[in-house]
């Protein structure tokens, strides 16, 4: 019998759907047997984007789940079952078909309803309503034995079905109640400039028209009689006059609801019932419903946080929108009737070129409280952001929508959001995340839309995102062509081979020969740098290589924000003696460094200036330390457990082989960092799994995990093969990582590498255990040659003279660099901020 | 007349790199362009970190500009202008610099 409990989730629409994906993903996914009742045929599919079936889009194409979903999940759908009652008392749910679940936790997210007015002849055929994949395919059929379409109501969503319509090929008409169009989210001025441009496109708009009955038309199938006398023929008729929460199953069953409908939920998306919580369109809080994906994608991500027992809470949600009619642009942010007290107006209208636009600004004028864009959209991101996270306006808030001015002045470039900015509302992606992603190796728009999901909800920040990914693009130097900079039309691969081809050893030789002239850039040196150090091993200051490092390398050590540096002498395995220790210690204190143990196993000193670098190292060299190489793209730390030899469960000497496969692979230069962990037994206190290349213990030998990866996206390692011993475990690693080294990107993780391998981990082990490329014994014999040719990079550095000069701060004086100042914090040095430099000078002033 | 003061040997540049010089307080980095056997000289300082670093960024051009890159933040300025050239509001001094008789020498005049 499993221990687990059974958590049911009523309506498989888009935000069941999400919750489902965000607790999967979650630690306590395990905690519960999870079922599903879904009533529609199909799960859940894309409804935002569901206007691009007629523009091609299969079902197959809008559906959100991704293959196997439920399966590995061991999810159990009731597909085509619709949840009818739910006995709270006894907590289970029945369903249509007659499946009787007991329940421990239950999830509402049974969405809306289309509103059709009860109008006389709203049921006759021919009259659709805009919601399900159903009702497309009934419209397309009847589209092809009609000519004109009707859709009666002008919001948002009857915009977009007359958009629908038209792809039908229909004369399309909008039929709007009240005087304006989209009278939720515009003005009067802005709703007018945008019926022009619908009239525009050839659709024709019809407000302030009251339809009082559907009946048989003269030409066409139907004839719409309005309120004011006036009649309209059409053949088809399509409802888009609201939406209502879909709560009879909480009605039925005792739930509260509130007074307009919905299921009334707190902060926690808890109903009336402990036990019970709903999301998406059905719930209804503090009086609100929300009518967007966004807010109920962050109740999901609320009630997966409460499930985990993590607080959190839903706070409502921003209902700003743009809207994706074609060659229209419309959006609407925030308190756009500016409704606020005190709230001042700008408008900008431009009759020629129709575009309106309208800023809702705090009284002191320093904050922006809502906006209405109507024919250029193009500052909605911009305006969105300064609303959302309260930035402070320009002096002149006009000129975030002045024309001319506009160009320079709306000036928020993604360099001046802060890191917190919410980029992409659906998902919750704010730019600090993008920015990792970007770091961790995105250099696409497609890249990125996999990794955080931004724009693969309703696409609205895709302009924004772009502007990040371009702005944090250039920032570090990356080009999205694959070309590795202008100074090389090639990739960092097709660099690898020809440097392998041709026997180069130098940057100038192979600018020369393959660059398209230049003095090269940061990007190019560091990766040519990087692949001669890979492939010759040479040592990596000689002449003609120092030019192609960064600091960290040029210097062997790892600049830190104040321009000082650290150093991280290598302990092999997380071992150190207490001579060791001692040792680190004494030198620590003489140059008073500030000292911290890392998440790698060993003892960082920080704060050292670069001309104290040689003499530090001079020092821990004499007792027995070398480079540890934390500054290099290049093997960091094999961290181990306490293994065989002390802990009562070892299997084996984890230990031991660390510190054998530390010594085996340091000074291994990469196109990124690549980190070891040996475990001793399977309970795997070093956390092998998260590392490049991960060993644990078993009584049958060593399983070896290849591609994991802490960082900003953690990935498991895969399990690569069993019950090695160890010579065959090393000719495993030596081929893995030179094939590693030889095929992945600039800046690319091995967990990354596999992730755009073709052919996945079965392809790494057919290359590396069945040798199917043929290339095993030059991997081995590539990596044989880097271990031979190990050196430590410190001591070659301290023996020779010539590289010493280097590290003085001043060529032409003995001083040293006066800004850097430390002050003390829990009794060590730490950098001074800005603040107490300041008063630092003051006080030298005086 | 401009007032040229000496800094150290040419011998003393790195190729392709930098170094660092204290002219007169002023902490000034010096790039030798070994293709071109040119001199550029930047204020060291860095505006992004607020810390004297640019001597101990990387060298290279973008579009035959060329350029020193940070080494903290990663932003480029470029040596003839002294331009950041991902913030048009940023602008760091250059100063003029020159080779004679094996002696780099620098003027703070410019
Ligand atoms: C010192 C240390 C933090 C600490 O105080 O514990 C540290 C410090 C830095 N880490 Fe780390 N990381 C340290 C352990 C880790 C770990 C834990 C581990 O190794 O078990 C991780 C997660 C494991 C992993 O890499 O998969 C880690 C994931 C990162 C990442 C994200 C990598 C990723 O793939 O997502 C970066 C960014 C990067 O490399 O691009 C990073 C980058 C950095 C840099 C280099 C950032 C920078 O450019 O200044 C930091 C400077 C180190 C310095 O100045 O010495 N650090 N960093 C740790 C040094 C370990 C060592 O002894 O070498
Ligand atoms: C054409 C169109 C365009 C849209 N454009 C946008 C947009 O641009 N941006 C935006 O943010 N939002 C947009 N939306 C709104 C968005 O689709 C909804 O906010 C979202 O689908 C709500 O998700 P939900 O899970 O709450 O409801 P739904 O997606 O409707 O899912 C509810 C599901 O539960 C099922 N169900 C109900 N009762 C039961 C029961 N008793 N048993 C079993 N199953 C049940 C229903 O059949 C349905 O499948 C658009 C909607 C439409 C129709
Ligand atoms: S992983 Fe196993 S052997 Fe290693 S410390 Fe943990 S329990 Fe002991
Ligand atoms: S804001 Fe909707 S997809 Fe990003």
């Amino acid at each position: 019998m499993s221990k687990k409990q059974t958590l049911v989730v009523i309506g498989n629409g888009m935000v069941g759907h999400n919750f489902l994906e965000n607790l999967v993903a979650s630690d306590i996914k395990d905690n519960y047997d999870i079922v599903t009742f879904c009533e529609e045929v199909r799960p859940a599919y894309d409804r935002v984007h569901l206007t691009e079936f007629f523009s091609g889009k299969s079902a197959k194409d809008l559906s959100m789940v991704t293959e196997g979903f439920f399966e590995n999940n061991n999810i159990k759908i009731h597909l085509g079952d619709k949840a009818v009652e739910i006995d709270t008392r006894n907590k289970f749910v029945t369903s249509a078909k007659g499946a009787a679940i007991s329940y421990d936790k239950l999830v509402l997210a049974t969405g809306s309803y289309p509103f059709v007015p009860p109008v006389s002849g709203h049921d006759r055929d021919n009259c659709f309503v805009y919601r399900t994949i159903e009702d497309l395919e009934a419209m397309t059929e009847a589209a092809k034995s009609s000519k004109v379409g009707a859709v009666i109501g002008g919001g948002l969503l009857g915009l977009e079905a007359a958009k629908a319509l038209q792809d039908l090929k229909l004369k399309t008409h909008v039929v709007q109640f009240s005087p304006r169009l989209m009278s939720a989210q515009l003005d009067m001025g802005g709703a007018q400039m945008l019926a022009n441009k619908i009239e525009a496109l050839g659709v024709s708009v019809l407000t302030g028209k009251n339809t009082t009955k559907i009946i048989d038309g003269d030409n066409c199938k139907h004839k719409l009689v309005f309120a004011d006398g006036s009649e309209l023929e059409t053949d088809i008729v399509l409802f888009s006059t609201g939406i209502r929460p879909r709560d009879e199953i909480a009605r039925a069953s005792g739930i509260e609801v509130g007074a307009r409908g919905g299921i009334v939920i707190d902060d926690q998306c808890k109903t009336s019932d402990p036990d019970i919580y709903a999301i998406g369109e059905c719930a209804v809080w503090k009086e609100q419903t929300f009518g967007l994906v966004a807010p109920g994608y962050s109740m999901a991500r609320t009630v997966v946080a409460n499930l985990a027992e993590q607080y959190a809470v839903f706070e409502g949600a921003d209902m700003s929108t743009k809207l994706k009619l074609n060659g229209v642009d419309v959006a609407s942010i925030g308190d756009a009737h500016a409704k606020t007290e005190g709230a001042l107006v700008y408008t900008y209208q431009n009759g020629a070129d129709e575009i309106y636009k309208r800023l809702v600004v705090s009284q002191d004028k320093k904050k922006l409280l809502g906006a209405v864009l109507v024919g250029d959209a193009s500052g909605y991101g911009t305006l969105l952001q300064y609303t959302l996270n309260n930035i402070d306006l320009p002096e002149h808030p006009d000129t975030l929508i002045l024309p001319g001015r506009s160009d320079e002045s709306v000036g928020l470039g993604p360099d001046a959001l802060p890191a917190s900015a919410q980029i992409c509302s659906c998902f919750d992606v704010t730019k600090g995340e993008i920015c990792s992603a970007i770091e961790s190796g995105c250099s696409s728009m497609a890249d990125l839309k996999v990794e955080t999901k931004a724009t693969t909800g309703c696409g609205g920040c895709s302009a924004l995102l772009k502007s990040v990914l371009d702005s944090e693009l250039e920032k570090s130097g990356i080009t999205v062509n694959t070309d590795i900079c202008e100074h090389f039309a090639h990739t960092r691969r097709d660099l690898y081979n020809i440097i392998m081809v041709e026997n180069i050893k130098s940057f100038d030789t192979l600018l020369e020969k393959h660059g398209t002239g230049g003095n090269g850039c940061e990007i190019c040196r560091q990766a040519v740098g990087s692949i001669l150090a890979s492939y010759w091993n040479d040592y990596i200051l000689k002449q003609e290589h120092l030019s192609l490092q960064d600091t960290n390398d040029t210097f062997l050590a790892n600049m830190q924000k104040d321009g000082t540096y650290s150093v991280v002498p290598r302990m092999t395995g997380g071992e150190v003696t207490p001579d060791g220790l001692i040792a680190v210690g004494q030198i620590a204190k003489k140059y008073k460094l500030y000292t911290k143990i890392t998440g790698g196993q060993r003892v960082d000193l920080f704060g050292a200036r670069v001309d104290q670098l040689p003499l530090i190292w001079e020092e821990l060299i004499a007792a027995g330390f070398e480079s540890g190489h934390a500054y290099g793209k290049s093997l960091r730390t094999v961290k181990s457990c306490v293994g065989s030899t002390w802990c009562r469960f070892g299997v084996d000497d984890s230990v031991g082989l660390a510190v054998e496969l530390e010594n085996r692979y340091k000074g291994l230069r990469a196109p990124h960092k690549i980190k070891f962990a040996v475990s001793g037994c399977t309970r795997e206190c070093a956390e092998a799994q998260s590392k490049d290349i991960g060993v644990i213990a078993t009584e049958g030998g060593w399983n070896m995990y290849v591609c994991g990866n802490g960082g900003m996206k953690p990935r498991h390692g895969d399990l690569f093969a069993t019950n090695l011993d160890k010579e065959t475990l090393i000719k495993y690693i030596d081929r893995v990582l030179t094939f590693y080294v030889r095929s992945a990107d600039r800046l690319q993780r091995t967990s990354v590498w596999m992730e755009n391998m073709e052919g996945g981990l079965d392809y790494l082990k057919s290359v590396v255990i069945d040798d199917k490329l043929g290339i095993c014994s030059s991997l081995e014999k590539q990596m044989q040659h880097v271990v031979e040719n190990y050196q430590c990079e410190w001591k070659t550095t301290i023996a020779d003279e010539s590289k010493l000069k280097r590290f003085r701060t001043f060529i032409n004086s003995d001083k040293t660099d006066d800004n850097i100042l430390f002050v003390e914090e829990r009794g060590q040095i730490r950098p001074a901020n800005e603040q107490e430099r300041e008063h630092a000078a003051v006080a030298e002033e005086v | 007349m401009t007032k040229w003061i000496d800094i150290c040997a040419s011998d003393d540049l790195q190729a392709d790199s930098g170094i660092c010089a204290l002219v007169e307080g002023q902490q000034v980095a010096i790039f030798y362009a070994s293709k071109d056997k040119t001199v550029y000289a930047i204020d060291n300082y860095d505006p992004f970190g607020k810390v004297h670093v640019l001597s101990r960024g990387l060298f290279g051009d973008i579009k035959g500009e060329p350029m020193i890159c940070s080494p903290l933040y990663k932003q480029h300025f470029s040596l003839l202008t002294g331009a950041c050239f991902e913030d048009n509001t940023v602008k760091n001094k250059i100063y003029p610099i020159r080779i004679e008789n094996n002696r780099v020498e620098i003027s703070l005049e410019g």
